[in-house]
């Protein structure tokens, strides 16, 4: 199995990809790759909701992935949606090779309230662990500390730890053996 | 994967279809989707969708409320959710009046459509637990469990069956033994009132007061322990079935009770001011000729007509002899699994021991005689020496030692004698006696044993 590509779509804090490499080191056996930024694709814009198609941004990381990539992370601070729902916090092809976490909302100043560094950096672990979690075949886990299971409000982002689950944890270590990544 | 929950989404918007799949992908659901009506309505040919999106606005072809309808016709079970606009939420609520369970304005919260979707899965998850139960409890009881190929039988199963969902009162009569109680359950499990009560309350079990207080409740303080108010089996089977096993055998008050309760569904509790109404659908039984007792002016004739609204007539087991292989061999594979023993059938000559039988206690001594010889038998098979003493009790009657005494000090010192053989357990002495618990109770009071 090769890299774990990770693509900072747009203007991204570089600190952010300390805490990635960080964590995802921790849980994939894949080396990481750190690629140059890709700027936002001009049609995911709506105009209408001020808010990213991340649709089409999937597709512009999927278009430009290298070959030999086992995963690519996108991560992007505007605010991403798709036209069925208001806001995403990130999106993931489950069980294929491409996924991506929005910042905007895991800053405490989206809810007017001060910046906080650890906090943002824990919801950044948080989801990216979600978003490849997926990826590798993981579906949303009903036990609430996970990080697959499902946030739609930060709170419930809030309240998963920056771990998997026993039993999502054991299904992960299946796969990359399976894979021959371990 | 929720792989028995499948999820179909109807859009023209390729990226409005896939980005919603994508997103219930994660969630575990298999998602299938269609950029119109007509692909929708193959797909759900193709697979039973728990729940189907639909787009309310799709030009060209089908709009979602056709679509809808359609999916519908294919799949009554699948719950539709209409996604709509702002501008056509009147559209939305006239496709819920179409048969819509839920409409969603997009673009919606995450979490509005995460819980809408757990919610309807929760409600399919009860309505198929509830379905397997109620197969399960109907299985238990349904037509096919009582064993025969005798014509009479089969006459009478199908009369269950299409009797099953009135209300009228039905009368069962058949000796001890008959399988009065499996008949009534079976009318009662394939009508329309399967998931409510059935109770069973036997009337030659208890004294008068005691069955009036058993049957319509007790108010506080109407007798002395009555500490607080008690609801009576019919209260307990509104709704349902009550099945009264030995109606002969009810003192006149009682007949007079009952009558009212037939004519006008209403009651007092004991004790009680109030009526209390209930929706009870009634079902006697009895070993007695309840016409000659009638004659005999000791059942009243108004009572009599209300309850042999329908007559069920059980044929006694000597004159359904062809039975008896078929029962015998259930009762030995049931009996020998449920007690642990390898005996697998009967031969050919323990078979024609019990096909030459009489059967006072009809199906009930067959079962019992069965699983005596299961307990005592060494081989895996039942031989005709496993029913010998049944064919010595049968045969050679002369061989037993009669005092010269009336009938009734016979059969008295006969129950006398089983209930002393089984320490005064009533159950195991109807059993050994061949006949069943009320009859017994009956007999007790007749002889006045106490036990």
């Amino acid at each position: 199995m090769s890299e774990l590509c990770l693509v900072p779509i747009g203007n991204v804090p570089a600190q952010a990809f300390e805490w990635i490499e960080s964590a995802t080191s921790e849980w994939f056996p894949l080396p990481i790759r750190r690629l140059p930024a890709l700027p936002i694709p001009p049609g995911a814009y709506d105009a209408k909701r001020g808010q990213y198609q991340s649709v089409e941004i999937m597709k512009m990381l999927a278009q430009s992935a290298p070959r030999d990539a086992a995963r690519v992370l996108g991560i992007t601070d505007v605010d991403l949606a798709i036209p069925m729902l208001s806001f995403l916090f990130g999106q993931a092809q489950f069980d294929g090779p491409v996924a991506l976490v929005s910042l905007c909302r895991l800053h405490q100043e989206f809810y007017g309230l001060p910046g906080q560094e650890a906090l943002l950096r824990e919801r950044t672990v948080k989801e990216v662990l979600h978003e490849l979690g997926h990826t590798f075949g993981l579906v949303h886990c009903s036990e609430p500390t996970c990080a697959m299971s499902l946030a739609t409000h930060i709170e419930l982002v809030d309240a998963k730890q920056q771990q998997y689950c026993a039993r999502c944890g054991l299904q992960l270590v299946e796969r990359f053996a399976r894979e021959g990544a371990l | 994967m929720k792989k028995n929950w499948p999820i179909l989404v109807v859009d023209d918007e390729e990226v409005m279809c896939e980005s919603l799949a994508a997103w219930l992908r994660e969630d575990g659901y298999r998602v299938d989707t269609a950029p119109n009506g007509q692909r929708a309505l193959e797909l759900a040919r193709l697979a039973d969708y728990a729940i189907c999106f639909v787009d309310l606005k799709m030009p060209g072809g089908m709009d979602g409320i056709e679509t809808m309808m359609e999916i519908h016709r294919i799949r009554p079970e699948a719950s539709i959710i209409i996604i709509t606009a702002y501008a056509t939420v009147d559209t939305a609520i006239q496709a819920m009046k179409e048969g819509a369970q839920e409409y969603i304005v997009k673009p919606c919260n995450p979490q509005e459509i995460s819980m809408l979707v757990s919610r309807i899965l929760k409600l399919k998850k009860l309505q198929s637990e509830n379905a397997i139960l109620r197969k399960k409890l109907t299985r238990q009881y349904r037509h096919h469990d009582v064993i025969t190929k005798n014509p009479r039988m089969e006459e009478i199963l199908a009369l269950t069956q299409d009797i099953a969902s009135l209300r009228s009162t039905v009368l069962i009569r058949g000796e001890s033994g008959t399988g009065k109680e499996l008949i009534a359950r079976a009318v009662h499990f394939s009508g329309n009132r399967a998931e409510k009560p059935f109770i069973v309350v036997s009337c030659a079990a208890l004294t008068e007061t005691l069955l009036e207080s058993e049957l319509f409740g007790y108010e506080k303080g109407a007798f002395t322990g009555a500490t607080g108010q008690a609801k009576g089996k019919f209260e307990l089977a509104d709704g349902g079935t009550i099945f009264l096993d030995e109606i002969g055998d009810i003192s006149p008050k009682l007949q007079a009770d009952l009558l009212r309760v037939l004519q006008e569904r209403r009651f007092y509790r004991v004790g009680g001011n109030q009526e209390v109404e209930v929706d009870v659908r009634i079902i006697a039984a009895t070993n007695k000729d309840l016409a000659d007792e009638v004659r005999q002016g000791k059942f009243r004739e108004d009572l009599y007509y209300r309850l042999n609204v329908i007559e069920i007539k059980l044929p006694p087991l000597r004159e359904r002899r062809e039975d008896i292989p078929l029962l015998a061999e259930h009762f030995v594979q049931r009996i020998s699994s449920e007690l642990g023993k390898d005996v697998t059938g009967l031969s050919a000559e323990a078979l024609n021991v019990l096909i030459a039988y009489d059967w006072p206690g009809n199906v009930r001594e067959l079962e019992n005689v069965i699983e005596r010889a299961i307990v005592t038998c060494r081989n895996g098979m039942l031989d005709e020496q496993d029913f010998s003493w049944l064919k010595r009790g049968h045969a050679q009657p002369q061989d037993w030692e009669i005092p010269d005494v009336p009938l009734g000090e016979l059969e008295r010192r006969a129950i006398v004698a089983a209930l002393e053989r089984k320490h005064g357990n009533v159950k195991e002495a109807s059993s050994a006696l061949g006949i069943d618990r009320s009859t017994l109770y009956d007999k007790l009071k007749r002889y006045e044993i106490s036990h």
